[in-house]
């Protein structure tokens, strides 16, 4: 509600602010046209285009050469299919995909279902003894350095491979759900903030245990900050190149570590039909993300 | 809460017992996510100081034996033939790259962020949320792609090279992998949207009425911006700033594709103690050296937004 | 008046924060609700009304202290085991339910028959005359709707209890004015006990059986709006609801239970006094501005003094009135048919005359 009103203030017509330029004369008016706009700044506009252009025009090369018909990424040689066709056929990229979306989906449901219980557990509550201490445990992870994380991760695993001779995907599920718990826990306890504590209330007042609810007026109102924050630990746990590096055993690239590795070589424009296919996948998440997050206001 | 006074009445102690409960339930509902945590995430932290104080081991890992050596190396290193210490000039090049680096990254993507953040909060309600969702989209999209990306247009055969070559401009591609300045525009292309979001986030609650009395009060457009609107922002600047220069200083993937082998940062310094240098202990050392450099960079930032805050509030 | 209790609460203090920054927002409370009773609380923010109220519901626990739900000790039980419900101040309707869906939450809780549950809220949507709304969201309808809404849920389960937290503040005058008058008419008809939180003196006397006044965390007084309002017995209910003028006197003798009170002018009247109070005493009298009626200066009159100032209020007119012998103002009000605001003007001498019975000797 805040935002609304704060953009009808940010709305109004520049030309509206200062009235003193409608009475003058023709040649006045022809100068001062459109009115003194006081929130110009020059050049501002310029730079930002040039920003857009920037962000955008590389990735749309990329996703342009996935359908080179060439062997290279930077001359055309007429529209085709087949890079799409041979990463599909590549078994690599097969296994490691499944592998992606595999560790992408668990480390997404585990860390959100105890983000969930934790951000119930520390907002609309009270200060109670631990409460930063909970707080700063859990956005931890945001506050490392990926690489830091990721090496610490490395020695401690190797120890337990060593002790215990597993080296299966559980420690990239754990890893990965590690550090997508504060990306699930930031929109679900946002929401929660969000959310008046009186609705419970008024639920208890009409005889509905704790238990119920829980399921039939906590959970439904919060139900799209758990699918943001579900959404988000599944495309930061898809993104993971320096963790999942430093943390995979041999044999288990995923697809993003998959294609640091393949950087090393000679690119061809599968490369760029991989990862168009990653970025469809993505903006489609946030997408729904950006929509999730609009509904609340 | 139960003192001696409150606690002799059977009230006031069940109302203490029903506190404590709910505080129970609380550290209950929290405990995977901690135990997960502790786990997979701060516990091997504590490790990674432990190791960073033991012998190295022959071949990688380390030897349970206490030894400041992996300290020592972060800056020194002795000669194995004379036994000479001198300045670890390896590391501390690269430790200095690492923060010139990130420091004009952190400029540069100030000068390219604020005039953007500031286009963005000026526009009408409703583009404005489609210029905003533009600046999301490739903060979401994948790092190694982005950076992907970037090497396609600077490659010797790439997109930029190629199109200048055909112009005639250039007789030679340009070299531009490979180089600090490959790197320094990989980074400013990956992490301009975190100079940007929090940039925009202060910019959208600029009162425009003050503008509006500094031109009233003869001020000039750049004075408007110099004295009226940068003060204004300057909570959102830090924030940007601090966002861009912290995982640029630990970054690893961009300098990895964009550097090659010679223009490393501190990231793939740490990274390869663990492969080919095998020198645990002094990985575990440089990891804690970046992390201390990031936490004060944080402290930093805490004291400053609350000393904003005590003054606006 | 010997009609059964509905809620009692005995001796109850309720203490926030912690020990060295302790805010007692109720101290040693007691106060008797009958059945069928619309009982209000009054008072400013703060006085510890909202706090009573919540214990009432179990939405807070009191430090100290029993609550009784008809002769039942449910101070500790949690709120969905108390037969009370609550309108709350922001309604709290649940917003991915309907009009119906709301209503039918408490029966559906409760495990009543799906038979019954309709008809309940059949019979509820009529009561609140909400019958064609019914299938809309909470937030596709009108504030003084969602205000009906907020009642009828709270109201579908029967409760021995409804408590009504501020329930109309959120309304325009207009809308507010005539749900004052639902509110009564649906207490009528349920016969269920409400209990009405509110800061509005004028919403608390219009719909009241009985009013409670509180400040500070205390019940200062109790009674039904006309004793509240005619005879306030101490200072802070005769200032807070409505106007009044406060006199200083001395009691000059006492005869029984009666005393000599002589009045800033010299006049004495003779006016029951409390058993504690001495010959000597300085007392308070309170006195409404309507009640003082203005004649020439002299014998007839209880108190003498020059009028300050004139403000004409369209039925009537206020005079105020600097009194003689004492460095105070008084205000009168008297209304316009008597036409003495075309005579008398600022600067004129005046006298006050007051009828015994609305001169009210305070407690403190």
């Amino acid at each position: 509600m805040a935002e609304v009103a704060q953009g009808n203030n940010l709305g109004t017509n520049p030309g509206t602010n200062l009235g003193t330029n409608q009475g003058g004369s023709v040649a006045v008016r022809k100068k001062w046209g459109r009115g003194f706009d006081i929130k110009k700044q020059s050049g501002f506009t310029t730079i930002a285009m040039i920003c857009f252009v920037m962000l955008y025009a590389p990735i749309l090369t990329l996703v342009v050469y996935s359908f080179n018909a060439g062997t290279s990424v930077a001359i055309w040689a007429g529209f085709s299919w087949r890079w799409y066709e041979s990463a599909w056929a590549n078994q690599q990229v097969y296994d490691a995909s499944i592998r992606s979306l595999t560790i992408a989906t668990f480390a997404a449901v585990v860390s959100t279902i105890v983000a969930t219980m934790a951000a119930l557990a520390t907002t609309r509550t009270k200060p109670f003894p631990g409460l930063t201490f909970i707080y700063a445990f859990i956005n931890q992870p945001l506050m490392v350095p990926e690489i830091v994380t990721g090496i610490a991760l490395l020695i401690f695993f190797a120890a337990i491979k060593v002790a215990t001779g597993y080296t299966g995907l559980g420690y990239l599920l754990i890893a990965h759900t590690a550090f997508c718990i504060p990306f699930a826990y930031l929109p679900i306890r946002a929401r929660l903030e969000n959310m008046d504590l009186s609705l419970e209330r008024a639920a208890a007042d009409l005889y509905a245990t704790p238990f119920k609810t829980f399921r039939y007026v906590t959970l439904p109102l919060l139900w799209p900050g758990v699918l943001a924050g579900g959404m988000l630990a599944f495309v930061i746990s898809l993104d993971d190149v320096v963790i999942t590096e430093l943390v995979k055993s041999g044999g288990q690239d995923t697809l993003p570590t998959y294609m640091l590795g393949q950087l090393r070589r000679i690119v061809t424009p599968e490369m760029n039909a991989i990862s168009s296919v990653f970025l469809a996948i993505s903006i489609v998440m946030v997408t729904i993300f950006f929509l999730l997050n609009r509904k609340k206001t | 809460m139960a003192d001696g006074k409150s606690a002799s009445n059977p009230a006031a102690s069940a109302a203490a017992a029903v506190d404590r409960r709910d505080t129970r339930n609380r550290w209950l509902l929290s405990a995977p996510a901690l135990i997960i945590l502790l786990f997979a995430a701060i516990g091997p932290l504590i490790i990674v100081v432990v190791y960073s104080f033991l012998k190295k081991g022959d071949y990688g890992g380390v030897e349970w034996q206490f030894s400041g050596d992996g300290w020592y190396s972060v800056i020194l290193q002795k000669d194995i033939f004379t036994d000479a210490v001198t300045v670890a000039d390896a590391h501390v090049s690269i430790l200095l790259r690492s923060v010139k680096l990130s420091f004009f990254t952190t400029i540069l993507a100030l000068l390219f962020g604020f005039p953007t953040a500031y286009f963005i909060a000026t526009r009408n309600e409703k583009s404005r949320e489609l210029w905003l969702f533009l600046i999301t989209i490739p903060f979401w999209t994948n790092l190694l792609i982005r950076t992907f990306a970037v090497m396609e247009v600077i490659r010797n055969e790439g997109i930029v090279n190629s199109l200048l070559l055909g112009l005639g401009v250039i007789d030679a591609p340009l070299q531009i992998m490979f180089t600090d300045f490959a790197v320094m525009m990989g980074l400013l292309y990956v992490y301009l949207p975190l100079m940007v979001l929090p940039l925009y986030a202060s910019m959208e609650r600029i009162d425009f009425r003050l503008v509006e009395a500094g031109y009233d009060l003869y001020a000039t457009r750049w004075r408007v911006l110099r004295h009226v609107i940068f003060p204004l922002v300057k909570p959102g600047v830090i924030a940007g700033s601090i966002l861009v220069f912290i995982p640029s200083l630990g970054a690893y993937v961009t300098p990895r594709v964009l550097g090659g082998g010679r223009n490393l940062m501190l990231g793939n310094l740490i990274e390869m103690q663990f492969g080919q240098g095998r020198n645990w202990p002094l990985g575990a050392a440089l990891s804690i050296t970046l992390m201390a450099i990031v936490m004060i960079a944080l402290l930093l930032y805490v004291r400053n937004a609350s000393k904003t805050e005590a003054r606006h509030g | 008046m010997s009609a059964a209790v509905a809620v009692e609460a005995k001796n109850v203090s309720k203490i926030f924060g912690t020990a060295g920054a302790e805010v007692r927002a109720l101290d040693n409370v007691s106060v008797t609700i009958r059945q069928n009773e619309f009982f209000t609380l009054l008072g400013p923010s703060g006085c510890g009304k909202t706090t009573l109220l919540r214990l009432i519901a179990g939405f807070e626990m009191p430090s100290e202290g029993s609550i009784l739900l008809e002769g039942d000790e449910v101070a500790h039980l949690p709120p969905y085991k108390r037969h009370v419900n609550t309108v709350f101040q922001s309604y709290a309707l649940f917003p991915h339910m309907t009009v119906a869906q709301n209503i039918a939450f408490g029966l559906e809780m409760l495990g009543k028959p799906k038979a019954e549950v309709q008809q309940t809220v059949a019979a509820m949507l009529k009561l609140v005359r909400m019958e064609e709304l019914k299938d809309r969201r909470t937030s596709q309808i009108s504030g003084g709707q969602q205000q009906r809404v907020a009642l009828a849920r709270a109201l579908a389960p029967r409760p021995k209890v409804l408590l009504l937290d501020e329930p109309l503040s959120a309304l325009d005058l207009k809308l507010r004015k005539e749900m004052q008058i639902e509110l009564k008419r649906m207490q009528m008809e349920t016969g269920i006990t409400f209990i009405f939180v509110t800061h509005d003196q004028e919403e608390a006397l219009t719909m009241s059986d009985r009013i409670a006044v509180m400040s500070k965390g205390k019940i200062l007084q109790i009674g039904s709006p006309t004793e509240i309002y005619e005879h306030p017995t101490v200072r802070f209910v005769a200032d807070f609801i409505g106007e009044t003028n406060f006199i200083e006197a001395e009691v000059t003798q006492r005869i029984g239970g009666d005393g000599q009170i002589k009045l800033p002018s010299g006049v004495t009247i003779s006016h029951p006094v409390a058993e504690n109070v001495g010959v000597g005493a300085v007392v308070t009298l309170a006195i409404r501005p309507e009640r003082i009626d203005l004649v020439r200066p002299g014998a007839e009159a209880h108190l003498n003094g020059k009028i300050s100032n004139v403000v004409y209020f369209g039925t009537d007119t206020t005079f105020h009135v600097e009194i003689d012998g004492a460095n105070k103002h008084v205000t009168a009000r008297v209304q316009n048919r008597r036409g003495h605001q075309e005579v008398l003007k600022a600067g004129d001498a005046v006298g006050l005359r007051v009828a015994p019975d609305a001169m009210q000797i305070l407690k403190d």
